[in-house]
């Protein structure tokens, strides 16, 4: 038996009005990602991966078609619902690290959980493993400014990790990086994937792309090519199912 | 659980202004000086028409005081110095008797004699004011016995010679005697010492005029009405430098008492009526307290509205500066926002998150406000020597009102940063 799908992608469509003209950002893409995927998502500038990455990531709902992730359909959501939903089941990891700066490090790993309604305090010593994961147990009390791009980047990886989420998304996570730091980056996102967790990954960078287990290349609104690297690894447990039996 | 986040979200909104600390208290200076003008000017006005409602208070709000007033034009002749000329004005008993008779709710009517003259006792003689009256003199204008007692009523009815001093006067007068008991003398008759009392009025509401020098005097002699109608007489002559005024006058005040306040109102024009119809000249003048009173209460309404409407702009202004810097700022962390709909905020959690901030920026403000406009006063009435009141409800509005003010000016830039689009707000740059 393989792996569930966590998405679901079904005909999905995304048209823009610009003035008198309309343009289909997505044409009709279906999309299936089986749990523990790491996927990476690659293209030219206005072939719609960045669409593609809003509607993934809840940000943006398709014109047609239908998205499911863990299952649940969640492409006509309102929008409060659809808030609901990237706070518990989706992790963000963003180009230029997005930390809020008026946050010190640990606060800013718990913002997914305070939209929960979660005080810091009842969660505090799981933010701080988070932290301990990315390697900045020492700087809790740090602020973004105080901290490197690489430390950033980190700090939003465990950000990304705090609420459990079904995948995390991740949007040209090095793109701001020097290549030592990036490949430290990109190590913990290997090692994310490694323990289980579904990685959806934009990027221009073949070499980025080359670590993920398939490679989609999308064109002109569509899916151009989908490449496999290598075998995605069979889990043990599914994520997802749990969830829906629960 | 709600309200721990609410706290949070307040902890955060400080946090965000703490930030740009300049910003942020420049854009409470408008608040402040808007909450504490407000309570401050109150407290000044409130301060003023309450010394002024409380002098007119103890004219008694159910009182009708009715004055001898020289006419304008015989005041004219008698400074153009003809002698011999006995000037003739004023109420008379008969006016007494016909108020008290005519006019519906009245409960007492007190008339009053005063002439000026000077007592003997020993060897002291000192100027004084001989005040004639009733024994209801102590109740209707005020007054605490000291020792003895005050007038009564057999002295009237017998024309007793028998007096009540001040204690101004006992102590100048006696300086190391007993007064009581003791005979004083004005003009040629004696009078026993029976009470030493004291006005429970303010100098310039007593019922006498100021010494030549326009000095209150605190020596009175009360004596029965009768007594001094027979003593005195009714015409007093009045010696100045080269020459000398005589005038006839019967009474100098009558104060009426009306039963309750409500009939005093009814009661003004009709007394007016009644003299009218008998005296050619005004000679008298009424003064009613309670419309007076009622005049103080409307001023004073006026000005609350004309601080009213200032503070109301300048909390006003507060609020637009508010605004102002919200949305700059909502600009500014326009990224955040998306970075935090990203992260699961609802449109409300953005809301809620901005609007925290303008209230903690304008409660804040009022928070300092109240505390300069509290502050403030105490320093002018310490300082100025004014009477000032600070009024509960005056701290309440003020602060309700910056409050009001933030919620208020705050929606709109709150809103404005919720209605972003998630994924425009985190291309910005």
């Amino acid at each position: 038996m393989s792996n569930h799908a966590v998405i679901r992608i079904e005909e999905i469509q995304k048209k823009y009005v610009m003035g008198d003209i309309d343009v289909m950002a997505l044409n009709g893409v279906n999309l299936e990602v089986l749990e523990g995927t790491y996927l990476a998502i690659m293209g030219p500038s206005g072939s719609g991966k960045s669409t593609m990455l809003n509607i993934l990531g809840m940000l943006d709902r398709p014109t047609h078609g239908r998205y499911l992730l863990g299952g649940q359909d969640v492409s006509q959501m309102p929008d409060d619902e659809l808030s609901v939903n990237r706070g518990k089941r989706l992790g963000f990891i963003f180009q230029s690290y997005n930390l809020i700066d008026q946050l010190t490090v640990i606060e800013n790993i718990h913002v997914p959980l305070f939209y929960q309604g979660v005080d810091l305090n009842d969660c505090y010593d799981h933010c701080v493993e988070l932290a301990k994961l990315v390697g900045l147990a020492e700087r809790l009390d740090h602020r973004p400014k105080e901290l490197s791009g690489g430390q950033q980047q980190r700090v939003a990886i465990a950000r990304s990790l705090v609420n459990d989420p079904l995948m995390i998304l991740a949007d040209e996570p090095t793109g701001n990086l020097d290549s030592k730091t990036g490949k430290e980056v990109l190590e913990i996102i290997d090692n994310l994937n490694a323990s289980g967790k579904t990685i959806v990954l934009v990027t221009h960078d073949p070499n980025v792309a080359k670590r993920a287990h398939r490679v989609v290349h999308m064109k002109d609104g569509n899916v151009d090519q989908d490449i496999m690297n290598r075998e995605i690894p069979k889990l043990e447990k599914s994520r997802f199912m749990e969830e829906s039996n629960s | 659980m709600i309200s721990l986040r609410l706290l949070r979200t307040i902890q955060l909104g400080v946090k965000s202004l703490l930030l740009h600390k300049l910003r942020s208290g420049l854009t409470m200076l408008g608040i402040i000086f808007g909450v504490c003008s407000v309570i401050a000017m109150l407290a000044i006005g409130e301060g003023a028409s309450y010394e002024a409602q409380e002098r007119i208070k103890r004219l008694g709000s159910k009182n009708i005081i009715l004055r001898s007033v020289k006419p304008a034009e015989d005041e004219q002749e008698a400074a153009s110095g003809q002698g011999g000329f006995v000037l003739e004005y004023g109420l008379t008993y008969d006016d007494a008797h016909r108020l008290k008779d005519t006019i519906p709710g009245v409960e007492r009517v007190l008339p009053m004699r005063l002439i000026r003259d000077n007592v003997r006792f020993s060897r002291s003689y000192i100027p004084c004011q001989i005040v004639g009256t009733m024994p209801h003199y102590a109740e209707i204008v005020g007054l605490d016995i000291v020792a003895g007692r005050f007038l009564s009523a057999t002295d009237e009815r017998n024309q007793h010679n028998i007096c009540a001093i001040t204690q101004g006067l006992a102590e100048r007068l006696f300086p190391y005697q007993n007064p009581l008991e003791q005979p004083i003398k004005v003009g040629s008759v004696y009078y026993q010492v029976v009470g030493i009392v004291r006005e429970t009025n303010m100098p310039d509401q007593r019922a006498q005029q100021g010494d030549a020098d326009g000095e209150p005097l605190d020596n009175n002699i009360y004596l029965p009405l009768s007594t001094v109608r027979k003593r005195f007489g009714e015409t007093l002559i009045k010696r100045s430098q080269g020459s000398f005024s005589a005038e006839r006058i019967e009474l100098h005040e009558i104060r009426m008492q009306m039963k309750e306040e409500k009939f005093v109102e009814i009661a003004d024009p009709q007394v007016k009526t009644v003299l009218g119809r008998f005296h050619e000249k005004t000679d008298y003048e009424v003064i009613v307290p309670l419309e007076l009173l009622r005049q103080a209460e409307e001023t004073k309404r006026m000005f609350n509205i004309v601080l009213g409407a200032i503070a109301a702009i300048s909390l006003l202004v507060g609020g637009i500066g508010i605004m102002n810097i919200m949305l700059a700022t909502v600009t500014e962390r326009t990224r955040e926002i998306g970075v935090r709909r990203a992260l699961g905020a609802k449109k409300q959690d953005i809301i809620t998150q901005f609007l925290v901030e303008t209230v903690v920026l304008s409660v804040g403000g009022g928070v300092i406000g109240v505390i300069f406009g509290v502050v403030i006063p105490a320093a002018v009435e310490h300082f100025a020597e004014m009477k000032t009141i600070v009024t509960p409800a005056s701290v309440i509005i003020a602060f309700g009102i910056s409050g009001a003010v933030g919620i208020l000016f705050g929606i709109y830039p709150a809103s404005a940063a919720a209605d972003l689009d998630p994924i425009e707000a985190l291309r910005h740059e």
